[in-house]
């Protein structure tokens, strides 16, 4: 199935992708305001140390910690997509324990969010739709 | 083929998905003596608290049962097991007869003898949801409440509960709170917020004896309270098993199928001797995401496949009042270490492995470090001194990355 692959070697460290991840995930229709003064919570991250760069983000792993470690069962994965129910989540931490990429954080009510392939925002995640150089794409491997 | 289950918590709950992944049609038949659906036992703190509710703490959906094609016997426990009849003995001499039977037992909390408990009529133990809402019925603004033992369970209760009682106090015979999972330092720091939000403790110090409502502690002081709380640990149950013969240490003792020494019966969860992969040893691992692992691999060989190597080992993901902890694995080995005011690291490390940490404050990416000692990942593999200061992936080479974030593979 498709999924969010990273192609380092194209990857600028420009951070468009935690712009337009927070904008899609805002629930807000102009962008300025869904991200003017505030500290964005994206679910993409771009790491950095001054040599390399790339952007992380969910693999939506075949044995996915997060969800078999979750005390209540707001993890899962259906049809290869892990998925977090937020009404459910008591922002525990168990799922920041287990996840190996560090690809789980807590939104500012407390409780967890993810990468969801932004299949509640209309289909291809829009990390992909804005980066500038084709360094995430979304594409079957 | 006939599954009987005994228990309805995590690991039944991962042995009904291990098994359904394999056989679609066998009958599966889960016995509780508890009569609700599952439920999330760790969660009892914070519906107390108002941060979920009977609904949301479910641990499954509704049709969980429907859907996996569970007959459920709720309200009635297991008395005994015949091992050459294969059969299960209901406390209302019922028989129920297997083919497979896993024991997923969990285990009960442990009250040590004291002098006089039996004088305090406002007395709970807090590890179930009947515990919580015979605590719940009890709690009045004004109630002084004495919570014995500073643990993972009491400390969890104190929040759940804090905002509405009037004093709150908290003794435990350990020197430190949260012994099992900080060290010294970690602790004195929990302890210092727990303190800023009024939960009071004495430690090192245990109570002499009990009247109805004052406890007398080792130092001499005397507590007055309204309602008790004992949390002073968890034993595991394993009388079913013991009893029919099979082989039993503190816990139940299982080979890698989660097969106990008697033919066809199984168990997982808090009932059973788990290997700890970060050190070698055998221990209890009483935490929820190893009763689901577990539960998932017995589950998976009670349908004849063959289950995934079970990576055990102690972790825990725990807040109070904001402040986070994450800590998992052995503390043994070299020791890194990182602290301000606010936040709290230690990294333990030997024979180029991670073997355990403790973070406090500062949780972000904490699964990195979880999964260098899941997997042994070599340290001089990778750069340590980066990954000490931060978990990132940076630290972890580009061939790393290319196979888990570019999804190629990597044959060589």
């Amino acid at each position: 199935m498709k999924r969010v692959y990273v192609n380092e070697q194209w990857c600028l460290g420009c951070h468009l992708c935690e712009y337009n991840c927070a904008f899609a995930n805002s629930g807000k229709r102009d962008m300025a305001s869904a991200l003017m003064n505030i500290k964005i919570r994206p679910n993409i991250r771009v790491e950095e140390d001054g040599k390399v760069c790339f952007a992380v983000s969910c693999r939506h792993c075949d044995e996915p910690f997060c969800v078999t470690n979750c005390i209540t069962g707001a993890l899962t994965k259906k049809d290869g997509v892990i998925t977090i129910d937020k009404t459910k989540c008591v922002g525990c931490y168990t799922c920041v324990l287990s996840c190996p990429y560090g690809c789980v954080t807590p939104t500012e009510q407390g409780v967890m969010q993810k990468c969801e392939l932004c299949t509640a925002n209309g289909g291809t995640p829009k990390c992909v739709l804005g980066c500038p150089n084709k360094a995430i794409v979304f594409e079957e491997r | 083929m006939k599954y009987v289950i005994i228990g309805n918590s995590a690991a039944a709950v991962g042995a009904i998905e291990g098994l359904r992944e394999i056989d679609k049609e066998g009958a599966i038949t889960v016995v509780s003596s508890e009569t609700h659906h599952t439920y999330s036992r760790p969660l009892i703190s914070y519906l107390l608290q108002g941060r979920t509710d009977r609904e949301r703490m479910k641990y499954r959906a509704d049709s969980f049962y429907a859907d996996n094609g569970c007959e459920t016997v709720f309200g009635k426990s297991v008395l005994s097991l015949d091992k050459d009849k294969k059969t299960v003995v209901l406390d209302d001499g019922t028989e129920i007869p297997y083919d497979k039977l896993l024991v997923a037992t969990g285990s009960s909390p442990f009250v040590p003898p004291m002098d006089g408990l039996e004088k305090v009529s406002k007395r709970f133990s807090f590890m179930s949801l009947d515990d919580a809402e015979a605590l719940e019925e009890a709690l009045f603004p004004k109630a002084r409440v004495l919570i014995v033992g500073a643990g993972l369970i009491g400390l969890k209760c104190a929040e759940g509960i804090k905002d509405r009682v009037g004093k709150l106090t908290v003794i435990d015979l350990a020197p430190r709170i949260l012994s099992s999972i900080l060290d010294e330092d970690g602790a004195n720091m929990v302890q210092t917020h727990l303190e800023k939000q009024g939960v009071d403790f004495r430690l090192g110090v245990s109570a002499k004896s009990f009247s109805e409502n004052k406890a007398e502690l080792t130092s001499g002081e005397t507590l007055e309270f309204d309602i008790l709380v004992t949390a002073v640990g968890v034993r595991p149950n394993i009388s079913l098993v013991k009893d029919a013969g099979g082989e039993t240490d503190r816990g139940i003792l299982v080979d890698e199928n989660m097969q106990t020494t008697l033919a066809d019966v199984y168990a997982a969860g808090d009932c059973v001797v788990s290997c700890d992969i970060s050190c070698g040893t055998k221990r209890i691992l009483a935490i929820l995401p190893n009763a689901y692992v577990g539960g998932f691999a017995a589950g998976t060989a009670m349908a004849g496949g063959i289950p995934k190597p079970q990576k055990a080992m102690p972790m825990n993901a725990i807040g109070f009042f904001g402040l986070h902890i994450i800590t998992a694995g052995s503390y043994e080995g070299e020791v890194y270490e990182q602290k301000d005011a606010e936040n709290y690291k230690k990294l333990f490390y030997s024979g180029d492995a991670l073997k355990g940490f403790i973070l406090i404050g500062d949780v972000d990416k904490a699964g990195i470090y979880t999964s260098l000692i899941r997997e042994k990942t070599p340290l001089s593999g990778i750069d340590f001194a980066s990954v000490c200061r931060e978990p990132s992936l940076i630290a972890f080479g580009r061939s790393y990355r290319d196979e888990k974030l570019g999804g190629k593979s990597n044959e060589n």
